[in-house]
């Protein structure tokens, strides 16, 4: 296994996010502000990993046809424990991300990369694989809050500097308010999403001219 | 006459000024994946309705006289996403029996209801709101029909998208999503809808 190479797929050519197009509710829905993000990109980071882990121990185990259900037990699982933990520790962020925390269950990223990768491969490259698909999956949740963040409120880091303000950097009579809200998450994601194509497009189409 | 009242803002705001889709974000991986034709669209929009009319009544009562006595409140979403899994096998099996057309007219589409964040989230939302049995299934209900009509309508103008003309990056998904943001943007017209 290329470790290397894992990464560059969960951070570049194969994010879960913008190439694989999967967890787009908690993406749109809660990105918007940093400490949100970051707050669910860790969240889903750690159980992707756990998860992946403890499915790909179990994979000679359990046999084909429950294992679906299977999978969604262990996440369940996972996913109680880092909502208690929230709780307890961060009640704050546990609020602000409300009924998203437990929806994670639902995550199409978790149960997909449990039925792509880890269900077939050896338990340290599905934990490595967890890892590197989780940050590919923080990466764009921070880009979306700065982004949503900073055109929408004018403020950067909310949630977390200034006593959860932020920083205001644009004045507040100027932000764009639309991009807070729901309709912001649509275009921002679409807006993303299209530039990565672009980008991916061209870099092959440098690698044919080669 | 109060309860009327309180249905009454429960379906209106389920359906237009709390659209899953358009203001919650819950359900958006099938309102993407299964909106290229209106006729699968309006297929996979019935039978969400129908599993989350179905999944909120039997949730709430698992809540209220299994979970809450034994005080185990915090296996919620375990348990919740077993009932809902169960519910979606048990619906299968019983319409490939019952109602063999409808049941190849959803194909692939019924088991996929298990992951959808609508239903898990109706759930989870109803103990959330505190809700009561029949403003559950109100909930679950007009939910679903707001998740038909959001996708029905996504689905028409997807229909369309492909004469249209626009940057070749935009392909696919961009494009889906700037229009469902434009829908969003609409839909957020509703928000002023109050009931009393």
């Amino acid at each position: 296994m290329n470790f290397g190479k894992q990464f560059k797929e969960g951070l570049i050519t194969n994010n879960p996010v913008l190439v694989q197009v999967l967890g787009m509710c908690s993406t749109m829905a809660i990105t918007t502000s940093f400490f949100n993000g970051l707050g669910m990109g860790l969240s889903v980071l750690v159980i992707l990993t756990a998860s992946n882990i403890v499915i790909s121990a179990m994979r000679k185990v359990v046999p084909d046809k429950i294992r679906i259900a299977m999978f969604i037990v262990v996440i369940a699982g996972f996913v109680t424990c880092v909502d208690l933990l929230l709780k307890a520790f961060v009640p704050a962020l546990s609020e602000s991300l409300g009924v998203f925390i437990p929806l994670i269950v639902v995550n199409c990223i978790i149960l997909g990369r449990a039925e792509a990768f880890s269900y077939k491969n050896g338990v340290l490259a599905s934990a490595v694989d967890g890892i590197c698909q989780g940050i590919g999956y923080t990466v764009v949740l921070i880009i979306m809050c700065v982004i949503r963040e900073l055109l929408g409120a004018g403020t950067f880091g909310g949630g977390l500097l200034n006593n959860g303000d932020g920083i205001r950097l644009i004045p507040e009579q100027f932000p764009i308010g639309m991009l807070t809200f729901p309709v912001g998450g649509f275009l921002v994601l679409g807006c993303l999403i299209a530039a990565m194509q672009w980008a991916l497009s061209k870099s092959k189409n440098k690698e044919e001219s080669k | 006459m109060q309860e009327i009242y309180t249905l009454l803002s429960i379906t209106l705001g389920a359906i237009l000024s709390n659209n899953f889709i358009f203001s919650q974000f819950l359900g958006i991986c099938p309102f993407l994946g299964v909106s290229k034709k209106v006729d699968t669209a309006s297929g996979m929009g019935i039978a969400v309705t129908f599993v989350m009319g179905l999944a909120s009544a039997i949730t709430w009562l698992v809540n209220k006289f299994i979970l809450v006595p034994l005080d185990l409140s915090y296996m919620q979403t375990v348990a919740f996403i077993l009932v809902i899994a169960s519910l979606v096998q048990f619906i299968e099996m019983f319409l490939q029996k019952a109602m063999p057309s409808l049941y190849t007219a959803l194909g692939i589409y019924l088991p996929l209801i298990t992951t959808n964040c609508a239903v898990l989230g109706v759930a989870l939302l109803n103990i959330q709101n505190n809700y009561n049995f029949i403003e559950s299934v109100v909930y679950g209900v007009t939910g679903g029909l707001g998740f038909l009509l959001a996708i029905v309508l996504f689905a028409s103008i997807r229909e369309r998208l492909v004469f249209a003309d626009y940057p070749k990056a935009f392909e696919g998904f961009p494009i889906a999503l700037v229009t469902a943001g434009l829908m969003a943007l609409a839909f957020m017209g509703f928000s002023g809808l109050k009931v009393w």
